[in-house]
């Protein structure tokens, strides 16, 4: 019997990324937030989560990716970090997976730079991989000035 | 005896073991303010009792958990304190100097403990020897009749090695000495605080967080209900209301906590410092029960112990110096705090020599922070504030307990940091009062709301002096530009104005209001006044105040975040952040300049700002800035006529206009009313008085003596400026006169 990790599915432009449910405080639809002029561009803005303060962090913008199109709105996911809590904006929120630790790999070689550092790894799954993020360096946006 | 230097604990234990550890700290805390008491008191049984108690339970809890030299320590300790309790040793400050080095080697392994879960490796075999040999050699009862040494700080250093010809004792000690096991035994069973548990401080943040949460339901609520006419939702809206409101008072006195807490340690700083210095300090708190939050509580503590060291080290004189200066050989040191208006007042005052300013400024002009010539022209006050520049030290000679280039600049900063303000008064040879000011809690502030790119920030009233709005005209009359960067005309002040916008870089919404009206919000950043230009200046609320997550903290321009009323998320501006980043806050050299310019508003100060102001055949004059509220120009027709005198409608009140020709005397001057008016707006006796001028020209500083200024004569006397003869109007006394109300007013006699 191998261990197995329940990962929370998240989509991201063509990426299909595996958060950890451990870390996941809660998913939330998009919330009015305030922008912070100066703010390196990943952080959209601060959200008022129940009286708590929580920076937005564009997914998205982390991976390189164009911006979200239309008048599509992001989705929420509140995950816990050392000292504060981080919204993670992602395009839709999928299924919690159950996943066997066999299955995984990690990142491939050919991985692009800044994505490789995102990333702990890759669940092969039946008919597609699931990139599993790397919770702490994505949320470790410094700012300077 | 245990003696295995590195037990480690295993996971199960880790719970009893932090139990334990907490359990130590705040009985140790104690310890050293019962150790110092017992200094004094050295028959107080009930207090040995206490001490005695407290490390027993050390002894004992640490054995049962092996920790082997904790253990060890504490047992000596232990037998040398059974000794004193039963009367067969005697207190004196070289036993009480080996507990209180007990103490300090308890908390140094406790602190190991707590990080590795394990006692570290120390050596404490001087201290145990030490010990031992107070315990056996101690000055007995008996011993103490002889005649004996008092006890001289030097000794002190000489710690390792025990002397028996220490003692301080005096035959009434000894009588008290023999009292003291029966009194002991009286006081065995010592009331037990049980009526209080701990909380974790993070649970109450977090209470905090969702009483504040709530607040925002109930407003939603109670707005909601406004609106309805539903008579038994309305009393169930109110009772919500009531209810809410109290437990936020509530949740919010949960994080008081007396600032007794942070004193404690006071004590043990004195004496320790004391014997050093070779100095007798006594210390007197009041107000200990004076409450703060727990936040302020932990970022006063280093400042207020800074300032305690100072006072001791450089106010405090030796015994010898204060006998020969008439005063009592032991000083004294006295810490205050009270509540006033919302804020928490702290006082640390002691009767030492005091500041000499001459020497102060000598150092200043030594150091460089000051050139001889800027040193000369200081006042008490301002040379009082070279303390508080960076790398200023009085200290003589460099001495390991302060004097090392950082100092009082460092507690200036660290409580302007959270709020406060501080002012030191001083009179030499009489001692210094070191005054600290603090919000009564940082949680929350009040602050005003501005808008700006079409987003909302909070300023923090703290920093805020004064908000100017200029339209049309006066934006092209009032804003100059100075080698490039705009500045505004404030009375006299020439003020540097900073764009917020442009600050944060956000692109600015174009609106047809934009060109006509400018928001200036006057700032206040270290001693910099500066102006912040805003799209719109809304309103003041009061904000509860939180930190910027990890990955914001490192912007400098902004202090925090807050929730506003309606749910939105609202930036908290930090004003010296914002300075810096604009550069209007630069080196020290331009600050001395503005320090100059301002210190005709400082009480007692030499120099004096001027209006200067012409006066048709009277010529150029001028008067004191001192009471001048504003300058305004009011249009012919806005003049009124009240019963004998001329009045205009000033911010909602009605305002006498008086003109200058007509109060001084000989004047052969007629005033002329057509065409606006130029008044300098007074504070007089608690209201305004317009006084009418023909033009205002500029505003000087002028040195003056404090006799000339308040002299009683009409005319306070004449200066030179540019190098021509100008009289200085008494205005307080020409407008106190009695004809004050009478046909002096303008018009009575003229319309």
């Amino acid at each position: 019997m191998s261990k197995t990790q329940q990962f929370c599915t998240v989509q991201l432009a063509d990426l299909y990324i595996g958060i950890e449910v451990e870390r996941i405080q809660e998913v939330i639809r998009y919330q009015d937030m305030t922008r912070v002029p100066l703010a390196p561009p990943e952080i959209r803005g601060l959200i008022n989560l129940r009286g708590q303060l929580v920076t937005a962090i564009d997914l998205r913008h982390r991976f390189a990716l164009p911006k979200l199109e239309g008048d599509r709105l992001p989705m929420n996911v509140v995950v816990r970090g050392d000292d504060a809590i981080v919204s993670f904006l992602v395009d839709e929120i999928g299924e919690v997976l159950e996943l066997q630790e066999e299955d995984f790999e990690p990142p491939p070689e050919t991985c692009l730079g800044i994505t490789k550092d995102l990333i702990r790894g890759v669940y092969k799954l039946k008919d597609r991989l699931c990139l599993i993020l790397n919770t702490d360096r994505a949320m470790n946006v410094k700012t300077i000035g | 005896m245990l003696w295995n230097g590195g037990d480690s604990v295993d996971n199960d234990d880790s719970e009893i073991v932090g139990e334990f550890l907490m359990e130590c700290q705040e009985g140790l805390d104690q310890l050293d303010q019962d150790l110092v008491a017992l200094e004094e008191r050295p028959t107080d049984g009930e207090l040995l009792d206490r001490i005695f108690r407290c490390i027993h339970t050390v002894k004992g809890t640490s054995g049962f958990l092996a920790f082997g030299q904790l253990e060890k320590i504490a047992h000596v300790g232990e037998n040398l304190l059974s000794e004193l309790r039963d009367g067969n040793l005697l207190v004196n400050a070289e036993i009480i100097s080996a507990l209180l080095s007990t103490i300090d080697a308890f908390r140094d392994l406790l602190t190991s403990i707590e990080a590795t879960g394990e006692e570290h490796v120390a050596d404490n075999r001087a201290l145990i020897t030490l010990l031992t040999a107070l315990y056996e050699n101690g000055v007995r009862p008996e011993e103490a009749m002889a005649p004996v040494a008092e006890a001289t700080p030097q000794q002190e250093t000489a710690e390792a090695t025990p002397q028996q010809e220490t003692a301080e004792a005096t035959p009434q000690q000894e009588t008290a000495a023999a009292a003291t096991p029966e009194k002991a035994a009286q006081n065995k069973t010592a009331p037990v605080k049980n009526s209080f548990i701990r909380v974790d401080v993070q649970l109450l943040d977090m209470l905090m967080n969702l009483v504040g949460e709530l607040v925002l339901v109930r407003n939603q609520v109670v707005q909601y209900t406004q609106d309805k006419d539903e008579p038994a939702f309305l009393a169930v809206s109110q009772r919500l209301n009531q209810v809410t409101s109290e437990l936020q008072e509530g949740i919010m006195q949960t994080r008081m906590q007396p600032i007794g807490s942070v004193w404690g340690k006071f004590p043990r700083v004195v004496r320790d410092l004391a014997v050093t210095c070779g100095k007798q300090v006594a210390i007197h708190m009041e107000g200990a029960e004076t409450e703060l939050d727990k936040t302020l509580i932990e970022a006063i503590k280093d400042p207020l112990t800074h300032a305690v060291r100072n006072a001791i080290d450089h106010g405090i004189e030796t015994p010898e110096t204060r006998e020969v200066a008439g005063k009592p050989r032991e000083g004294t040191m006295t810490l205050r705090a009270y509540h006033e208006g919302g804020q928490v007042n702290i006082e640390v005052s002691d009767d030492g020599a005091g500041i000499d300013c001459e020497k102060v400024r000598a150092r200043a002009v030594e150091r460089g922070l000051v050139s001889p010539d800027e040193a000369q022209m200081m006042t008490e006050r301002e040379s009082i504030a070279l303390l508080f520049r960076p790398g200023f030290s009085t200290a003589a000679a460099v001495t390991n307990v302060s004097g090392r280039g950082v100092g009082m600049d460092v507690v200036k900063t660290s409580i302007e940091k959270i709020g406060g303000s501080v002012d030191l008064q001083s009179e030499l040879g009489r001692g210094s009062v070191l005054k600290i000011k603090i919000p009564l809690t940082l949680a929350i502030v009040p602050a005003l709301l501005i808008r700006s790119g079409g987003d909302r920030y909070a300023i923090p009233q703290v920093n805020l002096l004064q908000l100017i709005r200029l339209e049309g005209e006066q934006i092209k009359s009032k804003v100059e530009m100075v080698l490039g960067a705009p500045v505004f005309n404030l009375r006299g002040k020439l003020l540097p104005l900073v764009s917020l916008n442009k600050q944060l870089e956000v692109e600015v919404t174009e609106s047809s209001d934009a060109e006509q009206v400018l928001n200036i919000v006057v700032l206040q950043a270290d001693d910099q006044q500066f102006g912040l230009v805003v799209d719109e200046i809304n309103d003041t609320e009061e904000i509860v105040v939180k930190p910027l997550s990890e990955q914001l903290k490192g912007l400098k321009a902004y202090a925090g975040a807050t929730i506003l009323g309606e749910g939105k998320v609202a930036l908290i501006l930090d004003v010296l952040g914002l300075a810096e980043k604009s550069r209007v806050v630069t080196d020290h050299s331009d600050r001395r300049h503005s320090e100059i310019r301002n210190s005709g508003d400082v009480e007692g100060s030499s120099l004096e700002s001027l209006l200067l102001f012409g006066d048709g055949e009277n010529g150029r004059l001028a008067l004191p800035l001192r009471q001048v509220e504003r300058l305004e120009k009011f249009p012919q027709g806005t003049m009124e006529k009240s019963g004998e005198f001329h009045v205009v409608q000033y911010r909602g009140e009605v305002m006498p206009l008086i003109h200058v020709s007509q109060i001084i005397p000989n004047s052969n001057s007629e005033p002329d009313i057509d065409g606006p008016l130029n008044v300098v707006v007074y504070s007089h006796k608690g209201g305004r008085i317009g006084l009418v001028v023909d033009e205002i020209l500029d505003i000087v500083y002028v040195e003056m003596s404090a006799d000339d200024m308040n002299g009683t004569e009409p005319i306070l006397g004449s200066v030179l400026v540019d190098e021509k003869v100008t009289d200085v109007i008494n205005v307080e006394r020409v407008l106190g006169s009695n004809q004050i109300l009478a046909p002096k007013l303008m018009g009575a006699q003229h319309v």
